[in-house]
């Protein structure tokens, strides 16, 4: 072994060894490929994010004021106006929607965790809740339009509300059924334990411990509904000035009002639509990192 | 099961605990949490029972005719689905050509080459990428991308291929304004980055490290372990995040109906305008009726088919991933 | 809990925001045509009388589709239903104020109002069959104006509109090809070009479009400043779009021609008349279930009649004859009438 080792180091040439050892040149090649590819594109989509967002100050700083959140939209050309009447809409239907969503989810997810466990019921809930939760939302907003709009004779904020509601379901009981399952289960036997009925238990118990994740669960649950615009084409449509407070008739909302402003040709209602860009956007930001935020803490990896 | 036996206990106590609820209350409970369990399943039957409800005196009308046809008249209520289901399928699949490597390179730079201190930013970033909201995608891709993309590639290629075979009619335009079905497909594909990179990611997370780090042992580089180990290893429910991506890319309705053009005919180019299924019904709802009204309704039921079945197919290669 | 507090708290937010109960909230749905006059009526409208009109513009169809479905108080297109579709729904219709059609465009080197186009000449850009900015055919009405040698895009309505049917119509009566293809409607198959949705989507895009062209109602193109197109009208000569020119088509209307005052206006004879000049049209349910909203609806259009001409004139829309708006009142007293046979306009 040792004759052989000294036969070969003394018959290479004494120059000093490459700089990638004794590998193959084309393997260093390729390693360096993916590494410079895998930072390129990572790069890339930090740079997509960066232009959007700058793209959205550049163009709604300009048009923010006081008045932008005070005044309701104004006539096309108009001096003024601002889009109090979007921004009091969108939240009522986020509200609404969350509200609506809320306890389904919650006690959905609870079903699945609790009760259901691996039964076959729960199996399939499962797995519509998983094809819910990316169907496109343009078929939900169609779905309200027939159940709701259509028998009620009029756009609302109460369909609007619904139709925001099935999209956050889905993410709701995700989450409350990932966070309860991540409950250890000596914590619910020794509610068990002590003679509580399972509804204590998992009212006191589970739901406790898994507090911070639901909340979560509910946040992620906002910050994905107050962006949606389409599934509100059909059902809350739009409204240019207060909306009646039963909600009937159309209801303001930044997104189809962002879409109806920034696709004209007036300079004021371009200006608002950007404005109103930046606050939703910005809002879903600021939401969806306290999420992830709350996340973090309570993730068990 | 302990709960359960003590469940029995309890109730076949003879003086029930000073702050227990009653066991009706219990049983309340149970039953609303399984009514509301039902709820989702209900719901999902209703969206399928409705988009058929709604779409079948369209299919009665034209039979199979509709999914094949290219005919798209309000005024003769001629209809067909041909020309919206091409372009639902062309953008989805350009978005996926161009946001799959972006997503996996993303995955593979978090989990085997970044340094742990920057680990969190990043992942944060490429997260928020889904936070924005699709009509924020839209404008941006219309007052920014667009020109650009109109001046910068459209005309510079387009006077490149003119008159040449095949590539001269698929990358030819004869309107270069930067909207078009290309231009939706990169929209969608950085749309769906953030999905595919983040589920590529806790995918590439669960293998084990020491898979990984026997194939260092030997003296493997990056590319190798990732080309090797990670990627087959990871193989099927890789695939099952990127159906996950492309049932994103295929509903998507606001970010394309800004930037798709709006034209409800077919052309060879990519990059003249197109329509999608899902921004023809955006367009065109507010003001149909009768058959017109139908026969979205039918376009709905069809993207919602596709779509159903690219995710049942994701499910079923990809155990659950996390929401969000 | 936080969220049902913070629920209620947005709930009580809404009810002190809202005005009295006692100013009335009128809904309606349709043309984009005449958005820009509506919007400016109901805004002085409110200041004077603190009723408000919700008008949503979302283009002629879905104003007679959500009139039809009874979603909405009153509907408005610039395509008038026949008198069979009348009688069918049950419909009243009016016309409210008239308006034109232009061609905008945007085309380097080429100031506003420099273009001359003839109607058979624009049939065929939008047909496809002029793909040019430097054709032969256009430079032929153009002498003295440098067009450029790049493609032209056609921009037209990607939503169900009476502006496309006002356009088809007028596209029909001077090009035989155009009548033979596309024709007309509110809808049609358009060989080359990308949609835009309503009138402000067509102006926006046509803007933001190098060497486009599309057709959007007056009131769009001089409030946007956007470059619009003198056109060759019957009587061989070229005019340009105002007041003038859009009155002088209107001036020899024979509004009793067809039902529900549903005439067409383009393309009509004399030397100062716009090719392209088109009246817009409300419905109103003959029987409303709701008549106090009808009533009120009616009011709103009866107190633009009095006092929103100058704003009309201002927008260059051409308000209706007097004599004209004295028949539609009478229209309104004798045909719109409530469960109880009473006429719901009361004025």
């Amino acid at each position: 072994m040792d004759t052989a080792l000294q036969h070969r180091t003394a018959t290479e040439p004494t120059t000093a060894p490459a700089p990638w050892g004794r590998v193959r040149r084309s393997r260093h090649v390729a390693d360096r490929a993916l590494k410079i590819i895998c930072t390129l594109f990572t790069i890339l989509g930090a740079f997509f994010l960066g232009w959007i967002l700058l793209m959205l100050i550049v163009e709604g700083i300009g048009g923010l004021s006081p008045a932008v959140f005070t005044e309701t939209t104004p006539g096309p050309g108009s001096q003024g106006g601002g889009i109090a009447n979007a921004i009091v809409g969108s939240l009522i239907l986020t509200v609404l929607g969350i509200v609506v969503a809320t306890p389904v989810g919650v006690l959905a997810g609870t079903y699945l965790a609790e009760y259901g466990k691996s039964s076959k019921l729960a199996e399939v809930i499962r797995f519509v809740n998983d094809i819910l939760l990316a169907a496109p939302s343009i078929l939900i907003g169609l779905f309200v339009y027939m159940l709701m709009v259509q028998p009620m004779g009029g756009y609302s904020g109460w369909a609007g509300g619904v139709a925001l509601a099935i999209i956050a379901v889905p993410v709701i009981v995700r989450t409350t059924e990932d966070m309860l399952r991540l409950v250890p289960g000596s914590l619910r036997e020794a509610g068990a334990a002590l003679g509580a009925p399972m509804s204590t238990v998992i009212i006191k118990i589970s739901w406790k411990a898994a507090r911070a994740g639901m909340v979560t669960g509910v946040l992620l649950a906002t910050a994905r509904i107050a962006g949606e615009t389409a599934p509100l084409l059909f059902t809350a449509l739009n409204n240019n000035f207060w909306f009646n407070p039963n909600l009937m008739g159309g209801v303001a909302n930044l997104p189809v009002m962002i879409y109806q402003f920034a696709l004209s040709p007036y300079e004021n209602w371009r200006e608002l639509a950007w404005a109103g860009a930046l606050i939703i956007t910005m809002s879903i930001l600021a939401l969806s990192i306290v999420a992830r935020l709350l996340l973090r803490k309570d993730k068990v990896r | 099961m302990v709960a359960l036996s003590q469940e029995r206990l309890v109730s076949s106590a003879a003086a029930p605990a000073r702050r227990s609820p009653p066991p009706s209350f219990d049983r309340l409970f149970r039953l609303a949490s399984l009514a509301s369990a039902l709820l989702v399943l209900i719901v999902l039957l209703g969206i399928i029972g409705s988009m058929i409800y709604g779409g079948l005196p369209a299919f009665r009308e034209f039979g199979f005719g509709f999914i094949t046809s290219s005919v798209w008249n309000v005024n003769e209520d001629q209809y067909g689905a041909w020309v919206a289901i091409v372009g639902t399928l062309t953008t989805a699949l350009i978005a996926l050509v161009i946001g799959v490597p972006l997503s996996l390179g993303i995955a593979i730079f978090l989990t085997q080459l970044c340094p742990p201190w920057l680990k969190r930013p990043v992942a944060t970033t490429i997260e928020l990428l889904a936070a924005v909201p699709s009509i924020i995608y839209g404008m941006w891709g219309l007052f920014v991308f667009a020109p650009l993309f109109a001046n910068y590639v459209q005309i510079p290629v387009s006077n490149i291929v003119e008159g040449m075979p095949i590539i001269g009619t698929i990358l030819y335009a004869r309107t270069p304004s930067g909207v078009g079905i290309l231009t939706a497909g990169i929209i969608l594909a950085i749309m769906i980055i953030p999905f595919i990179a983040s589920i590529a990611r806790d995918i590439l997370d669960q293998i084990p490290s020491v898979l990984r780090e026997s194939a260092y042992g030997i003296g493997c580089t990056t590319w190798e372990v990732v080309r090797n180990v990670l990627l087959p290893q990871a193989g099927v429910s890789i695939i099952g995040a990127i159906m996950l991506g492309l049932g994103r890319a295929l509903g998507e309705t606001m970010a394309v109906t800004f930037v798709v053009g709006n034209a409800n005919r077919l052309s060879g180019s990519l990059f003249d305008p197109g329509s999608t299924i899902a921004s023809r019904i955006a367009n065109e709802f507010n003001e149909a009726i009768g058959l017109q009204l139908n026969a979205l309704m039918a376009l709905g039921c069809i993207l919602f088919l596709v779509t159903f079945t690219v995710l049942v197919l994701a499910r079923l290669l990809v155990s659950r991933v996390k929401v969000g | 809990m936080k969220i049902v507090s913070y629920a209620i708290a947005a709930g009580l937010a809404v009810a002190s925001f809202t005005t009295t109960a006692s100013a009335a909230d009128i809904t309606g749905a349709g043309a984009t045509f005449p958005f820009p006059i509506y919007a400016k009526w109901a805004e002085a409208y409110n200041k004077e009388t603190s009723n408000r009109l919700n008008y949503q513009s979302i283009g002629s169809s879905g104003g007679i589709r959500q009139i039809r479905a009874k979603t909405v108080d009153f509907g408005a297109t610039d395509a008038p239903l026949k008198g069979e579709e009348l009688q069918k729904d049950g419909f009243v219709q009016f016309p409210a104020v008239m308006g034109g059609v232009v061609a905008v465009y945007n085309v380097q080197g080429v100031s506003a109002g420099q273009l001359k186009l003839t109607g058979e000449v624009l049939a065929d850009i939008f047909n496809g069959k002029i793909s040019k900015w430097n054709d032969a055919k256009i430079a032929q009405a153009n002498q003295g104006v440098t067009l450029p040698n790049a493609s032209i895009t056609p921009v037209y309505r990607s939503d169900g509109s009476g502006t496309t049917s006002v356009f088809t119509t007028y596209l029909s009566q001077v090009s035989e090809t155009w009548k033979s293809g596309p024709g007309v409607g509110a809808s049609v198959q358009w060989p080359v070009g990308q949609g835009g949705k309503g009138n402000e989507g067509v102006a926006a895009l046509v803007k933001q479009v190098p060497n486009s062209i599309g057709y959007v109602e007056y009131a769009y193109a001089k409030q946007n400043s956007i470059p619009f197109a003198q056109l060759q009208n019957k009587n061989g000569k070229f005019v340009s779009p105002e007041a003038k020119t859009f009155q002088a088509a209107a001036a020899n209307a024979d509004w009793k021609s067809a039902p529900g005052y549903g005439i067409s206006l383009t393309n009509q004879a004399g030397d100062e008349a716009w090719p392209i000049t088109a009246p817009t049209f409300i419905l109103v349910p003959k029987n409303p279930e709701k008549p106090e909203q009808v009533a009120e609806a009616l009011k709103f259009f009866d107190w633009s009649f009095k006092n929103g001409d100058k704003m009309a004139v201002e927008l260059d829309y051409v308000p209706l004859p007097a004599q004209l708006k004295d028949q539609v009142r009478a229209t309104w007293k004798s045909e719109i009438k409530n469960a109880s046979g009473q006429p719901v306009f009361t004025q």
